[in-house]
């Protein structure tokens, strides 16, 4: 019920918003709980196990029962805290984990059947057929408890995640928070303040109290125009900080369009990273409830959410209230629920010296035992010394005292430590470095407390930065004494709730320290107390100092359990934010990716390098049938193919041959100017890291290449040489990938089709094979290396990367009026394979130089890294694996990469197996499949009959083991 | 003799204005990687200062002369564009051209700092990132260099051949940063 001109949205604008699908109205500034309660709707959601009726316990964050789906569709959002969430027009909220209906849920017989179903209950019963668990058991207790559910659907809302840095970030923007950072504004630190609320002021904002002769409210409302005033201070609202982790990094999240309809490219939500120098921790405390027997009835609410729900937004949660507490502050909701009107049925407050409050009934050393009603609370059960009384009442504030927000301080795994005189746990200096905590979520509970607290930590933080501490007047404020005794459950029959959101209750933890789970740790596992979405917020200590009572130790003894991020719920989306779909890594394309496009290229993936596969031409249907003209069309012709994407380094120095003799097995300080050597590396284990060719353009002056793949991976390796090994060596290397744009121009026409384009035309004698040299084209300055990885008279020609996509142009028309034209990756492989040439296929980090047939390339006169590892038993064993190549014995029968070896006669079985293929292809020059792979003695058995088994394609086919060059092994085509 | 055509990384890439950003291709001119050999280090900053008014850039230092910049690159290395290195210069470093090798783009205006907060994890308010600050990081996974020029706008360099998702990374974030107004 809303009271006119109560609360700090009075006079706000109407807005209409839906409850499972009915339409309500509420004010600018309310959020969806106090909306529904100034509706009159108490019953707000279904709890997790027994599906009791739950209305809101608390107004904020830590609310464990009023959970509700926000909207319709693939970007419904599950499990949203009413009391969070901030109405807007036209909002959709529906409740969860009901059938059919809210008022009518067939699954509230599991309250009935409560007896079975207490802690442990699951483990006990559901242990045979061990098979049943994940089939049957576990699927259906899925069905029947739980909370909201994803609309199964991609989300399409936009998230974004972003860094802040600052001196200081003060966390929670009350009383405490607002000194704070007032205090570090004035002294001109870079401040963030960042909070939770959709409205910053913390519990100024819920009481009546009056702060430097100001209503609370309005105080907030000065220091933060100040604020606001100062360029060095940023104001993060609606911002959960959500964990505190190594050097002052701190997680946060930004509700950043949840209070509003949909609309535009503004993010959902946005995670921060914030790096902060220094950070006060005002978060805040949570009030605790009581145990007793139906303490979750719908209309039992914390005293202090209460006061909130009322000083805030005008709204008495009922008609005839009474308290339940252990403390004098809960006695503050009578008198501001009486100044505002409501009729206060009775204070029950456990202490025999509780305070004559007000006019109204007070019970001293009373406590609640029961309550009535089920969808609404309708009466109390209440015991006092003389006997049992029922009360009428239609809302009941409770309040056990409360709970110190210490969760951020323990998050790199520090305990927070009992005070027996305020019956909290509070953080230790120091858990989190350069994190103090003050105001409330250190222990201080009144409102002059927290001011001073927050100026002082300011101040400490400020004079630890090298700052000059400020001295700010404290405004006046009441600085009453927290006065309260220990009360956690009510002794009696029943159950009593602990833990609303897991539903778990006292005789749950009791139940568990019988069994012997009495580490709190143990208790928590068993009755899965605080492993709901609020992590315990609520309960947790009540939790253990039940345990603590039940195992006859000290709350102090018994400990909490660990606290972990985040401290509120944080979507996945917004964490993984930009890393969706093509945002998961960066696009690499090439100059001549437009050009290949426009002939409707399909691209493979190629590290991050996107790659034409293969160039369709009219009337081809398959991928082979292009791949196979393409193959024939460079043995025949002439074909353009973009390798830019292999690694090219540039490599300077007099140190430079050095370098390369000591990366590569074999020697390049000898290569003569103007040549090309093929080389191959090894790992520091002595197994092959990769191969690629070097060309020495100067003197001291080298430029290599590597695989597309390992392009990163051996910038790495020469980094590590230099940086680490050989630090006194005088060369200088860089990436010159990207600067150049290089393509293979292949076939017997190959130099037909670049003396078209070269200014100075080359022959045999001034290009021979495994030649390099400067050459200009229309003008610009390229390079031309005769290379081939084709096995064709070929060669590589590089300009700078402007000119690439007129380059490859030029090249393939040219090209084409040749009969010849661009080829993709698919006959690029076959071309290779036909050569034996190795890919990481191949050298795929398991294969030695001796495997793959290159020992002869480790050199003997020098050394080189992974030489002295590749020497180890076992690396040259003639029985190893090694590189052969296979063809079927009758042709065409088909080649699969993936599939086993075994000797003819053998059961195709691991313990029979010979080897594996690593490549295969289908051979247009040749007329059949063909295929690289490793056997063991190889080379030894060309000739030999061999049983291809693919036991996951279901393919087995009769092959001889033959010599892994197919293709003019002579290499007279190469050198053409 | 055939004519080549040349084309910028980002092939000319309209400016583009989302709320108070604005982003533009940056023609930088010649672009040399510039590595001093051992010990040549103050050598070769003092020939950089003769022949171009800009000496070697402390890490984390870009240093400006008109069109000419010397931004520091990595360990050991500078970028120096605006200018054909003077070939003297190859007494006390390795010189590699790299004027083709990265895309460069311009980012203006007063919300610039708050689009690289979502993509750059690196501390670029003005106060601890002035003009001739820069620093080689990630932007969203690309290996990027990021330096404040003389007049405020962040000059952004990643790989040309990731110029598509450079434009669409910063885009995307231009469009967020305007939404929030």
């Amino acid at each position: 019920m809303r009271i006119p001109g109560k609360g700090l949205v009075a006079g706000a604008a109407s807005v209409s918003f839906s409850f499972d699908g009915r339409h309500y109205m509420g004010l600018e500034g309310d959020t969806l709980a106090s909306a529904l309660l100034a509706n009159d709707v108490h019953l707000m959601g279904r709890s997790f196990k027994y599906h009791r009726p739950r209305g809101v316990l608390s107004a904020g964050s830590e609310e464990p029962n009023a959970l509700v789906t926000i909207g319709t569709g693939a970007n419904r959002e599950p499990n949203m805290r009413a009391t969070v969430q901030e109405i807007f027009e036209g909002l959709q909220a529906s409740s969860q984990n009901r059938w059919p209906s809210l008022d009518l849920d067939v699954m509230a017989v599991n309250d009935l059947a409560a007896p079975f179903f207490g802690a442990g209950f699951y483990y006990k019963t559901f242990m045979w057929p061990a098979a049943f668990w994940e089939k049957l058991y576990e699927p259906m207790i899925r069905r029947a408890a739980g909370l909201g559910a994803l609309s199964g659907q991609g989300d399409d809302d936009r998230y974004e995640k972003a860094y802040a840095f600052c001196d200081l970030l003060v966390i929670g923007a009350g009383p405490a928070g607002l000194m704070a950072a007032l205090t570090a504004g004035r002294a001109g630190a870079d401040v963030i303040l960042a909070d939770e609320d959709s409205r910053m002021g913390g519990r100024l904002l819920a009481e009546t109290y009056e702060v430097d002769g100001q209503p609370g409210a309005e105080w907030v409302e000065t220091v933060l125009a100040e604020l606001r005033g100062m360029e060095n201070v940023r104001l993060m609202s609606r911002t959960s900080v959500t964990g505190a982790y190594d050097q002052g990094t701190y997680a946060a999240l930004e509700k950043v369009s949840h209070h509003r309809a949909r609309s535009g490219n503004a993010p959902l939500e946005c995670f921060w990273r914030i790096a902060a120098k220094r950070a006060v921790l005002a978060g805040g405390s949570i009030e605790r409830p009581i145990a007793f027997r139906n303490n979750d009835r719908p209309g039992i609410i914390t005293a202090g959410a209460v006061r909130a729900y009322l000083n805030r937004w005008g709204v008495a949660p009922g008609q005839r209230v009474t308290v339940f507490a252990n403390n004098d502050q809960a006695h503050r909701t009578a008198q501001d629920l009486q100044a505002a009107g409501v009729h206060i049925a009775a204070v029950v407050d456990s202490r025999h010296d509780a305070p004559q409050s007000g006019d109204y009934p007070i019970y001293r050393g009373a406590q609640v035992c029961d309550a009535g009603g089920r969808k609404r609370i309708e009466s109390i059960t209440l015991r006092t010394p003389g006997g049992e009384e029922k009360i009428q009442t239609d809302c009941l504030a409770m309040s056990g005292g409360w709970n110190p927000n210490v969760h951020l301080t323990c998050h790199l795994n520090g305990r927070p430590v009992w005070r027996e005189e305020i019956a909290s746990f509070v953080p230790v200096d120091g858990m989190v470095p350069g994190l103090i905590a003050a105001g409330s979520s250190n222990g201080a509970f009144s409102t002059a407390a927290c001011l001073r607290e927050g100026v002082a930590a300011a101040n400490r933080a400020l004079e630890e930065l090298g700052r000059k501490a400020v001295d700010v007047a404290l405004p006046d404020a009441e600085d009453d004494p927290y006065r309260l005794s220990q009360l956690w459950a009510v002794p009696g029959k029943g159950r009593a709730w602990l833990d609303f959101q897991n539903d778990v209750t006292v005789k749950d933890v009791k139940q568990a320290a019988v069994e012997n789970f009495r580490s709190v740790e143990h208790m928590k596992r068993y009755t899965t107390q605080g492993m709901a979405t609020d992590q315990g917020k609520n309960s947790n200590v009540g939790a253990l100092a039940v345990l603590a009572d039940a195992t006859g130790r000290g709350i102090s003894e018994t400990g909490t359990t660990t606290f972990r991020p985040p401290f509120s719920p944080v979507s996945i989306g917004a964490m993984g934010a930009g890393a969706e779909g093509k945002g998961f890594k960066p696009e690499r394309f090439t100059t001549s990716h437009n050009a290949s496009a426009e002939r409707s290229a399909p691209t493979i993936e190629a590290g991050l390098w996107h790659r034409p596969s293969y160039f369709p031409k009219a009337g081809e249907t398959t991928w082979l049938e292009s791949c196979n003209r393409e193959v024939t069309m460079v043995r025949e012709a002439v074909g353009v193919c973009d390798v830019s994407t292999l690694g090219k380094i540039d490599i300077q120095g007099p140190d430079a041959g050095k370098l390369l003799d000591f990366a590569y097995t074999n020697m390049f300080s000898t290569l003569k100017l103007g040549r090309v050597r093929y080389g191959l590396m090894l790992r520091e284990d002595g197994t092959v890291m990769d191969d690629g060719t070097t060309a020495r353009l100067g003197e001291n002056h080298y430029v290599m290449t590597t695989t597309t793949a390992a392009a990163g991976e051996v910038m790495k390796h020469l980094e590590f040489i230099t940086q680490a090994l050989r630090p006194e060596w005088d060369v200088r290397f860089t990436s010159v990938t990207e600067q150049w744009a290089q393509f293979a121009v292949a076939g017997p026409k190959a130099r037909d089709l670049l003396n078209g384009v070269l200014d100075t035309p080359i022959d045999d004698a001034s290009m021979p094979y495994m030649s390099c040299g400067p050459v200009s084209v229309g003008g610009v300055q390229g390079r031309l290396f005769r290379i081939s990885f084709s096995g064709e008279h070929a060669y590589e020609i590089a300009v700078p990367s402007r000119y690439g996509d007129a380059m490859f142009r030029e090249l393939v028309s040219r090209a084409e009026a040749l009969q010849g034209g661009p080829y993709g990756m698919e006959a690029l492989n076959v071309l290779r394979i036909e050569k034996g040439f190795i890919t990481h296929a191949e050298i795929h980090g398991r294969t030695t130089a001796f495997d793959v047939g290159m020992q002869g390339m480790v050199s003997k006169k020098k050394d080189c890294i992974g030489k002295p590892m590749s020497t180890r038993p076992g690396l040259m064993e003639a029985d190893r694996e090694r590189l052969v190549g296979l063809k079927p014995v009758t042709s065409g029968e088909q080649l699969t990469a993936g599939a086993h070896l075994f000797n003819t006669g053998d059961p195709a079985v691991r313990e029979k197996d010979q080897g594996y293929v690593t490549s295969v292809g289908h051979s247009p020059t040749l007329g059949h499949m063909i295929a690289l792979g490793f056997l063991k003695r190889g080379p030894e058995r060309y000739g030999e009959k061999i049983r291809l088994v693919d036991h996951m394609r279901g393919v087995e086919t009769e092959c001889e083991v033959v010599n892994p060059v197919f293709f003019d092994p002579e290499g007279g085509r190469l050198r053409g | 003799m055939v004519e080549l055509k040349a084309k910028s990384p980002l092939d000319g890439h309209a400016p583009t204005t989302i709320g108070s950003v604005s982003l533009s291709e940056m023609d930088l001119g010649a672009m040399t990687s510039v590595a001093p050999w051992n010990g040549q280090g103050d050598a070769l900053s003092a020939a950089m200062e003769t022949a171009h008014g800009v000496g070697f850039p402390a890490p984390g230092q870009a240093l400006f002369s008109g069109d000419v910049r010397a931004v520091w690159f990595g360990r050991g290395m500078a970028l120096l564009t605006g200018v054909a290195p003077d070939a003297g210069l190859s007494e006390h470093a390795a010189l590699t051209d790299q004027s083709d090798a990265w895309a460069a783009v311009r980012l203006d205006g007063a919300g610039a700092e708050d689009v690289l907060a979502r993509l750059v994890p690196v501390d670029l308010r003005a106060a601890q990132f002035g003009p001739g600050a820069t620093a080689r990081t990630e932007l969203a996974h690309m290996a990027a260099s990021v330096t404040r020029l003389e007049d405020g706008a962040f000059l952004v360099m990643v790989f040309r051949s990731m110029a598509q998702t450079l434009l669409h990374d910063l885009k995307s974030a231009m469009e967020a940063v305007a939404a929030r107004g």
